[in-house]
């Protein structure tokens, strides 16, 4: 028996949503006493896999797409118990492209273990985290899409048994550029956000939002009206209709916390709002409220943050 | 040119959630539903489509009759045609299968869906789609350009873009990008008038059943008070944000 769970990688390394992922199958693959096989086009060194509980590690030149690499999973999780794939952009196309050629249940959103495994139970975030839902799985072979982050990476051990493999994937369409920026954090797996909206006043006061990124070592995000104006790019903004993230940490600097922008980050463990305003709706979901000027607080902020990474 | 727009029917985004007593679905009571938001960025897509180089559009949601107003207001917004296959779905999966019997029996050169649903936030009906019908398949799709039978898809894939080239017909999960806010169209009189006489056609659902079912529904545990911080005294933030939450 066996989980097996897809592994993305990030320029050769694993992504950290990966090892998160290779500890869902872990948890999940030791309840039903089954061995976790990782599927990975990385060279990356195995034996990483194995600290978080891969026991077999398949090396395989993967697709480009999420249907080519959708195909190249099927063909190896043919006789497995259950599937497991992080929730980041590529495998929130892949895991519904999988359960429609396998015809397995599909769970996206997770943000539990398995609850139980006969029926298979886990609970998902539905309605932009208004409500989470317990929801049972069918059938054979189902499949766990994760929420970033929401699981957290534990550290177990795997046989960590390398094989390598070949099985051409089936692309049905053509990639023909891609365009990354480089050293960014990726805002859905990011473990710290620093976001802002219509306070900040223009593009050109990003600055200070940026740094405060920096010292963090968080991604930018911003609320939909900034993206709307063309101050941020679309791709920065967070909410029920953008991105949802679930970071650690996410500070929300002049933003009013209007409900369709709580919807895409409310699930954020530890929020930090600053606003001038001292009824912004924002801090009734905040934990931690500065009521002042983002043009004062923040580069006091990040002068703090400083002192205290200097300290430490 | 042949273009299907998936639709979902969705609570509006201000709609306050709440759950039936026994805790197993969406207590509708009070809350309004109106078209899934980033399926207007596709209808809106389509609207640019047809009117550059012509054809049809046909708008789709696979619900049961309470979904036929967000069918009526996307034909005020210049869909041709609305299907509503009439089932009350039990998962992604069972929806996917009834647009895919539907598309197969007629021949669109686009089908447009969105990212995702704001309702149960699956992001799964277009991948699945696409997958069940071998299609090309886009998605978080920021930008489509169709030349003869060649489109071009431009989707936010982690920290950037990628572009993609495929021969049609295609999927897309659309969303913002695809058209910007400001183009999106919103039903005028005529609109409404005329959406009273386009065709509506319902057809049987031919599925049955589902691989998931919803147990039970909950809230999320509310927050504790929040606690507030004086502007002067950042380094008291930062020492609770590093001892109490330890977020740092
Ligand atoms: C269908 C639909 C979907 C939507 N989806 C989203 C979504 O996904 N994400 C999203 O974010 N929004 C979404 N919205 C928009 C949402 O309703 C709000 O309009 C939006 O979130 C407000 O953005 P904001 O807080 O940046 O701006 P504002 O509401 O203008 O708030 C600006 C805030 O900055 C504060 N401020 C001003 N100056 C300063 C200063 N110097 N220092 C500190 N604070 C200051 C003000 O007190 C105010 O609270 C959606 C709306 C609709 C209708
Ligand atoms: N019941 C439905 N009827 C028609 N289209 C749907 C339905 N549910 C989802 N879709 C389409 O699939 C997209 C993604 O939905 P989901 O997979 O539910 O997140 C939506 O934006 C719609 O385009």
């Amino acid at each position: 028996m066996s989980i097996v769970v897809f592994v993305e990688d990030w320029n050769g390394a694993y992504k950290k949503a990966s090892f998160e992922a290779v500890g869902y199958a872990k948890n999940w693959a030791s309840m039903i006493g089954a061995k976790v096989i990782a599927v990975t086009s990385s060279e990356a060194p195995a034996a990483e896999l194995a600290d978080y509980g891969a026991d077999h590690c398949i090396q395989i030149s993967l697709g480009q797409t999420a249907m080519g690499i959708a195909g190249q999973l099927e063909a190896l999780s043919a006789d497995a118990s259950g599937v497991v794939i992080a929730g980041t952009s590529l495998g929130r196309s892949v895991a519904p492209a999988l359960a429609a050629i396998k015809e397995s249940a599909l769970s996206t959103n997770t943000i539990s273990l398995p609850l139980g495994t006969s029926p298979l139970q886990v609970k998902r975030g539905a309605f932009s985290s208004k409500g989470i839902e317990t929801i049972e799985l069918s059938g054979a072979s189902p499949i766990i899409s994760f929420v970033p982050n929401s699981i957290g990476i534990e550290n177990a051990s795997g046989e960590g048994v390398i094989e390598s493999q070949e099985i051409p994937a089936t692309e049905l369409l053509q990639v023909v550029g891609t365009e990354v920026a480089s050293g960014k954090v990726a805002l859905p797996e990011a473990e710290a956000v620093v976001s802002a909206g219509r306070g900040l006043k223009g593009p050109e006061n990003w600055g200070m939002i940026e740094e405060l990124a920096e010292v963090l070592g968080a991604a930018t995000a911003c609320s939909k009206p900034v993206s709307d104006i063309g101050w941020r790019p679309h791709s920065e903004h967070v909410g029920q209709t953008g991105i949802q993230v679930n970071p650690n940490l996410y500070i929300a600097i002049g933003i009013s916390g209007a409900i369709q922008h709580l919807a895409g980050v409310s699930a954020s463990k530890t929020i930090v709002v600053v606003n001038t305003d001292p009824e912004a709706p924002f801090f009734k979901a905040a934990d931690y409220g500065i009521v002042g000027d983002a043009f004062e607080v923040v580069p006091k902020l990040v002068n703090a943050l400083r002192a205290f990474k200097a300290a430490s | 040119m042949n273009i299907l727009v998936c639709i979902s029917h969705v609570p509006d985004t201000t709609a306050k959630i709440n759950f039936t007593a026994d805790g197993t679905s969406l207590d509708p009571a009070g809350v309004q539903f109106v078209i899934n938001p980033y399926d207007e960025f596709g209808l809106t897509k389509a609207l640019h489509l047809k009117e550059a180089q012509g054809g049809s559009i046909t708008v789709i949601n696979v619900g049961p009759a309470t979904t036929e107003p967000t069918l009526r207001k996307a034909l005020a917004i210049g869909a041709d045609k609305a299907v509503r296959i009439d089932a009350t779905p039990m998962d992604a999966i069972t929806v996917a299968k009834e647009l895919k019997n539907h598309i197969e029996a007629n021949s669109y050169d686009v089908i447009i869906c969105g990212q995702e649903s704001i309702d149960y936030n699956g992001q799964q009906v277009p991948a699945m789609l696409a997958a069940m019908l071998r299609l090309p398949f886009a998605n978080a799709c920021v930008g489509l350009s169709i030349q003869n039978s060649t489109a071009t898809a431009t989707s936010e894939i982690d920290g950037g873009h990628a572009t993609y080239e495929a021969t049609l017909p295609m999927v897309i999960g659309g969303k913002k990008g695809l058209v910007e806010e400001k183009d999106l169209r919103i039903p005028n009189m005529r609109g409404i008038m005329s959406a009273r006489t386009k065709p509506l056609e319902v057809i049987a659902s031919s599925e049955t059943g589902g691989l998931t079912s919803a147990v039970a529904f909950e809230k999320p545990a509310g927050k504790a008070e929040v606690k507030m911080v004086d502007a002067e005294n950042v380094d008291e933030l930062v020492r609770l944000l590093h001892e109490e939450a330890k977020a740092i």
